[in-house]
């Protein structure tokens, strides 16, 4: 077993034990996907709860997506885990006064809100391919419908109120989920780098703005696969709500690390060591310069000029991408950035990266790509395309049971 | 395990080290490893030595402990441990070696943040983990601000010092305590009023390692500096 087992070099003075980086890139992919969650379904919330009409077009992608993401945000936990077979431990006997063990509640009611409100969402759409198709989808459909086959306004009206209602509740649980995994590290008074009282903040508005900027991606990749138009004013909006949201972000993440440097605490010269040296390019320049100060400025830019048409496209997945690099920056510079600055606040540690191995480089990558694989599959039974999740109110429909 | 007639309601054990004693020789650290089946790694200790070396025109210490490769280097293995003579042709102001282990807090951050409960408090003041119960995700690693703990790859689980508590249950002393031939490490039962730490405590003007985190650390250290943390 010793082969899997790296040691971390150092520099400085650091504890013996702390030279095997215990929390790896596994743990990086988890608050990323976590935030995908709940920036996705903040886009559905925007729509479904604050009536924000422009972003209708992307108001199912945007639950599905957060259902995709969140069916494997468990995974990279699950894999860590030196007994995963002991994870149920978790729900059996939670221990109340740790941060994490709220963790398989807090991902069990979300992930049940989810698809309560998908199977709300989609009901028209089951409805009517369970009526339509025959053989082994017919039957999926049929299944899916849970017997409920009414399609009248009544019906309808009825749906959309619990569309409604699951949606303000999925606010604060998509939230709460993701603001917790601030705390898990936020509430830590090991290490200087993680102990901040805004760091759940800093974690719920970076999640905000990696689900809306997913999204852009996500629409404008879509449409160009369907070979559709892109719906502009929508775009607009979800640059708007990104643009918005990342002055948040960037206000937040500024303050901390001013935070940190103005109170001056033991051990910040080592921290000042760490990001003026092998974080400066993780940490100031693809975090803050490319991945947020670039793209909010050419956001700016494209609101100030009303720049429209393929320019806009281009130049708003363009700041998107920007934008869900930064993330993953920010997620990577927290966990791995605060493990390879010692508890000694004496020394310094280098986290190689392994590519091979449950929590190696590939495995990660494929844990951000499997639930994009999943919407891809799942659009394919609940398509979340405008035109075929409008209720039908065709006569053959109503009423029927 | 405890014997059947111990009763952990009675005693309230704390740990003494008095590092003005301390010559690096390093027999705890090896009596430790064999006592407790503690990985024969230099990256995974319950409990080290850390030498503090002050050179003549320097103002910090150079500080180092067996998992420098240097010691490393010096012992040929990673399976013994020494502290290579680096300083010998050197200007030494001051130094002193400084025994560290599991400081078994009265509110020990690492009990707070186990999710499954798996690490505990028991009545008698020792801070254990049920390697039966640990689903090692190693929260209690990050959550030590003492570097006590480490993960057993092989196992699944965290690890850390028990105090040897299947020694002090049955009356014996931790194996640390035992073999240290100049008596820099101290333990007893702070319910008695003559017991080794008892006295150690009130004869000793002591100190514990980061205070200011709230753990209340039930180590008590004489004859150390304030670069020691």
């Amino acid at each position: 077993m010793d082969h899997f087992i790296h040691y971390a070099p150092f520099t400085g003075w650091v504890y013996p034990n702390e030279t095997v980086i215990e929390w790896s890139v596994a743990i990086v992919v988890y608050p990323y996907i976590t935030g995908l969650v709940a920036g996705a379904f903040t886009v559905s919330s925007l729509y479904q709860v604050f009536g924000f009409q422009r972003l209708k077009p992307v108001a199912h992608l945007a639950l599905l997506t957060s259902l995709c993401f969140m069916f494997f945000v468990p995974l990279p936990l699950l894999l860590h885990l030196g007994h995963p077979e002991r994870a149920v431990n978790n729900l059996l006997t939670p221990h109340v006064t740790s941060a994490m063990a709220m963790f398989g509640y807090f991902a069990s009611f979300y992930i049940v809100l989810l698809l309560v409100e998908t199977w709300f969402a989609f009901r028209p759409h089951i409805v009517e391919q369970a009526q339509k198709r025959t053989g082994l989808l017919g039957t999926f459909y049929r299944v899916l419908t849970l017997g409920s086959y009414d399609l009248s306004e009544k019906a309808l009206r009825y749906d959309k109120k619990w569309i409604f209602w699951l949606a303000i509740a999925g606010i604060p649980g998509a939230h709460g989920l993701h603001g917790y995994v601030g705390f898990v590290f936020g509430s830590l008074k090991s290490r200087e780098w993680w102990s901040s009282d805004l760091m759940p903040a800093v974690f719920l508005f970076s999640a905000i703005i990696s689900g809306v900027a997913l999204l852009i991606v996500l629409y404008v990749v879509s449409c160009l696969l369907r070979r559709i138009p892109i719906d502009l004013g929508c775009l607009k909006g979800l640059a708007y709500t990104v643009w918005g949201f990342i002055m948040v972000a960037l206000l937040l993440e500024g303050l901390e690390f001013a935070n940190i440097i103005y109170k001056g605490r033991e051990g910040v010269e080592m921290i000042v060591e760490y990001v003026s040296g092998p974080l400066l390019i993780p940490y100031f320049i693809l975090q803050f310069a490319v991945g947020a100060i670039l793209p909010l400025l050419l956001l700016s830019y494209m609101i100030w000029r009303g720049t429209t048409g393929r320019a806009l496209i281009v130049g708003v997945t363009f700041s998107a991408c920007l934008v869900l690099l930064s993330v993953f920056m920010m997620r990577w510079n927290v966990v791995i950035g605060g493990q390879e600055i010692s508890k000694t606040g004496k020394g310094l540690l280098t986290y190689h990266l392994q590519v091979l191995g449950k929590e190696g480089l590939i495995v990660a990558i494929l844990l951000v790509v499997a639930p994009l694989i999943t919407l891809l599959g799942i659009s394919r039974l609940l398509p979340p395309w405008e035109e075929s999740t409008a209720p039908s109110s065709s006569p053959a429909h109503a009423g029927a049971r | 395990m405890p014997t059947p007639d111990y009763d952990w309601t009675q005693h309230r054990w704390a740990f003494g080290v008095d590092a003005t004693k301390c010559i690096g020789c390093l027999r705890c650290v090896e009596a430790c490893k064999r006592e407790n089946d503690v990985p024969l790694t230099a990256h995974h200790f319950r409990t080290w030595v850390e030498r503090y070396v002050y050179l003549e025109g320097e103002e910090r210490p150079r500080i180092d402990s067996h998992h420098d490769p240097v010691n490393i280097a010096a012992s040929g293995s990673e399976k013994e441990y020494r502290f290579a003579n680096r300083y010998k042709d050197a200007k030494v102001e001051k130094a002193f070696f400084v025994p560290k282990l599991c400081n078994h807090c009265t509110h020990p951050a690492c009990v707070q943040v186990c999710p499954v409960g798996a690490t505990y408090k028991t009545p008698d003041g020792v801070v254990l983990i049920d390697h039966k119960y640990c689903i090692g995700c190693r929260y209690c690693v990050q959550a030590c601000p003492y570097g006590a703990r480490y993960f057993i790859e092989e196992k699944g689980v965290s690890d850390k010092c028990t105090w040897c508590y299947h020694r002090i249950t049955k009356g014996l002393q931790p194996a640390c305590v035992e073999v240290c031939p100049v008596g820099a490490r101290i333990f007893g039962d702070l319910n008695e009023k003559q017991s080794p730490i008892s006295q150690f405590i009130r004869n000793n003007r002591v100190q514990v390692l980061k205070p200011e985190t709230g753990n209340a650390p039930n180590v008590f250290y004489v004859g150390i500096d304030r670069e020691v943390n």
